[in-house]
């Protein structure tokens, strides 16, 4: 085993370079991770969180050998993932979410076999792995169907089977769950927990806070390629003390007016999130300032529904961190 | 034993993959029996009525290469659209065996390119196929599917790093094919030309099995054709594993 951590990333750093034109080549930098560090322990179950391009993708692509630093250092199972990439493989299960990544013409039980071969499953070990697999994913008795013709969810749970083909000790999931529907989620959830109490160390990324919230015994929150919190999401949620959080759902609010609710006195940040026809504005506020007031005569004339004040959740936690770090 | 399980079950299962494509399938016959009655035609009216089954054998190599061409350029770009190159590269294999299967499959299901056009000159010009040594004959289709296969290797091993790789496929198809004599015999072809026919396995695997159509010393240019091509597979496994460290740094595994 050799190292105390699963995962240990030293001020990892990522640069993607791009060439862009041909008659006059244009050189584009883009630094997707910028010094990052961070722990994992064995059989811990760890949360990566971060809006689209914060650089999560980036970080777990270098934990898992795709991608190579452009400075730093990482080590998985206590093996370095530049210099022993075949020792971290070995160790290590890959699951993205989304569509892509399976064979879709052939069958679950083809995809299975085939990555069983790869990843070195050995052949008397395979039929039993595979069975016991597909069955806890609850894919038994579609195992011969062409994948083209599975559901988003039932895909995630192939990926799922497939990254555990090799029993890894470490298990990346980049955003599993996108895309799935709800109950799908709730079984996914279930699996990763399922995995995480027999001693798989976990690292996940996901949008949905009540997933980190339920799930992870660390979180992490990265933006613009750093980390800006790490703690349990108990720890987290405290960055939110001292707040109060007034929602309202809205139709047509117009900029100026979420401009007008940002200068009110108290007010720390104001989000806006599109739900169909639907707005729905989040308020920040101090938490011994009542803006509830302010907030609905700044909407006066605008045609609202729900209106609510409550205490912060992780996602406001979130929300707070990121808001601060952008 | 599960190196060679794993050549043998990744062949199998690309070239499941591959022949469920309606797409390829159609290019795969198609195009080689467009080409088999040109050949058909042309020898025809040469005069060279003799020479028709070398014709449709000569089509269907053709088509084999085309298979091994787009298939190593195309297939690791599908890989690439489909998700699934991050997947196969992130096993803890040398990437050689990871890549291998890939290309012997597209020359597999190139040889139906070659069945393809065999039939269509037997259906619909009458050519008989009488082969001057059936079995060497069908070894030599063997020997030709894993050599291209290995030199197909070669070419992913450049395809890889490059995301339009089929802009280079495209150059080559003709040219390949002419030099090595798939259809004209090289004799015919300038003087310069030569030297390049002699290293290209393509040359020597369309000499054993236009010899073992129509007589000839089999065997030497079979073994000439596996020579070059275990030589191009050596050459490709270590291109592949700088490759793949490259494409770790370029990030040019993914699509984004």
């Amino acid at each position: 085993m050799g190292s105390e951590y699963a995962i240990e990333a030293e001020d990892l750093r990522r640069t993607y370079r791009a060439r862009t034109g041909w008659l006059k080549p244009q050189r584009t930098e883009v630094e997707a991770v910028r010094g990052v560090t961070f722990t994992v322990g064995r059989g811990e179950l760890f949360g990566l969180l971060g809006p689209n391009g914060a650089g999560k993708t980036t970080t777990i692509k270098l934990l898992n050998t795709l991608l190579i630093p452009t400075s730093g250092s990482a080590r998985v199972g206590g093996h370095d993932v530049v210099r022993e990439t075949r020792e971290v493989r070995r160790r290590i299960g890959y699951v993205f979410g989304g569509d892509r990544g399976l064979y879709d013409r052939l069958s679950a039980l083809d995809n299975l076999r085939y990555f069983a071969e790869l990843y070195g499953v050995p052949a008397r070990e395979q039929k039993r792995r595979i069975a016991e697999l597909l069955d806890l994913v609850g894919l038994a008795g579609r195992e011969r169907e062409r994948v083209e013709g599975y559901s988003r969810g039932m895909r995630q749970r192939l990926h799922i089977a497939r990254g555990l083909l090799h029993t890894p000790e470490v298990l990346f999931l980049d955003e599993p769950s996108i895309g799935v529907d709800p109950v799908a989620a709730r079984e996914l959830r279930r699996t990763v927990a399922d995995l995480a109490s027999t001693g798989t160390t976990i690292l996940l990324t996901t949008h949905y806070m009540a997933e980190a919230d339920e799930l992870c015994d660390r979180i992490a929150v990265i933006s613009d390629g750093r980390l800006q919190a790490l703690g349990t999401p108990t720890e987290l949620r405290r960055r939110a003390d001292g707040r109060r959080v007034v929602e309202v759902e809205a139709y047509g609010v117009p900029e100026s007016a979420v401009d007008a609710l940002r200068d009110l006195p108290g007010v720390r940040e104001t989000a806006v999130e599109a739900r169909g026809a639907l707005q729905l504005l989040t308020v920040h506020s101090d938490a011994h300032v009542d803006v509830q007031g302010d907030v609905l005569r700044e909407l006066a004339g605008i045609r609202l529904g729900r209106v609510d004040s409550r205490e912060p959740t992780l996602e406001d936690a979130y929300v707070a961190i990121v808001s601060a770090a952008a | 034993m599960s190196t060679l399980r794993l050549l043998t079950v990744g062949t199998l299962l690309h070239a499941k993959q591959i022949s469920r494509s309606p797409f390829e399938i159609v290019i795969a016959l198609v195009v080689p029996v467009v080409q088999a009655t040109l050949a058909v035609y042309l020898f025809r009216s040469g005069g060279e009525q003799h020479r028709l089954l070398e014709a449709a054998v000569g089509a269907g190599v053709m088509g084999v290469w085309s298979s091994v061409l787009f298939g190593s350029g195309g297939a690791i770009q599908n890989q690439r659209w489909q998700g699934t190159l991050e997947m196969i590269m992130l096993a803890p294999r040398r990437p050689v065996l990871v890549v291998l299967p890939i290309t012997i499959a597209t020359g597999l299901t190139g040889t139906y390119a070659l069945l393809a056009t065999l039939i269509w000159g037997r259906l619909l010009y009458g050519i008989r196929l009488h082969f001057a040594h059936p079995v060497a004959f069908v070894v030599a289709a063997v020997v030709c599917v894993v050599a291209l296969g290995m030199f197909g290797l070669l070419l992913a091993a450049t395809f890889v790093l490059m995301r339009n790789a089929n802009a280079l496929a495209n150059t080559l198809e003709y040219p390949v094919w002419l030099v090595s004599g798939m259809l004209v015999p090289i004799t015919v072809l300038p003087v310069w030309t030569g030297p390049i026919a002699a290293v290209l396995p393509t040359t020597w695997g369309a000499r054993a099995l236009r010899e073992a159509t129509s007589g000839g010393p089999v065997w030497p240019s079979l073994a000439v054709c596996l020579a070059i091509s275990l030589l191009c597979l050596a050459l490709g496994a270590v291109a592949l594993t700088h490759v793949e460290r490259r494409a770790r740094a370029a990030a040019t595994l993914a699509l984004a």
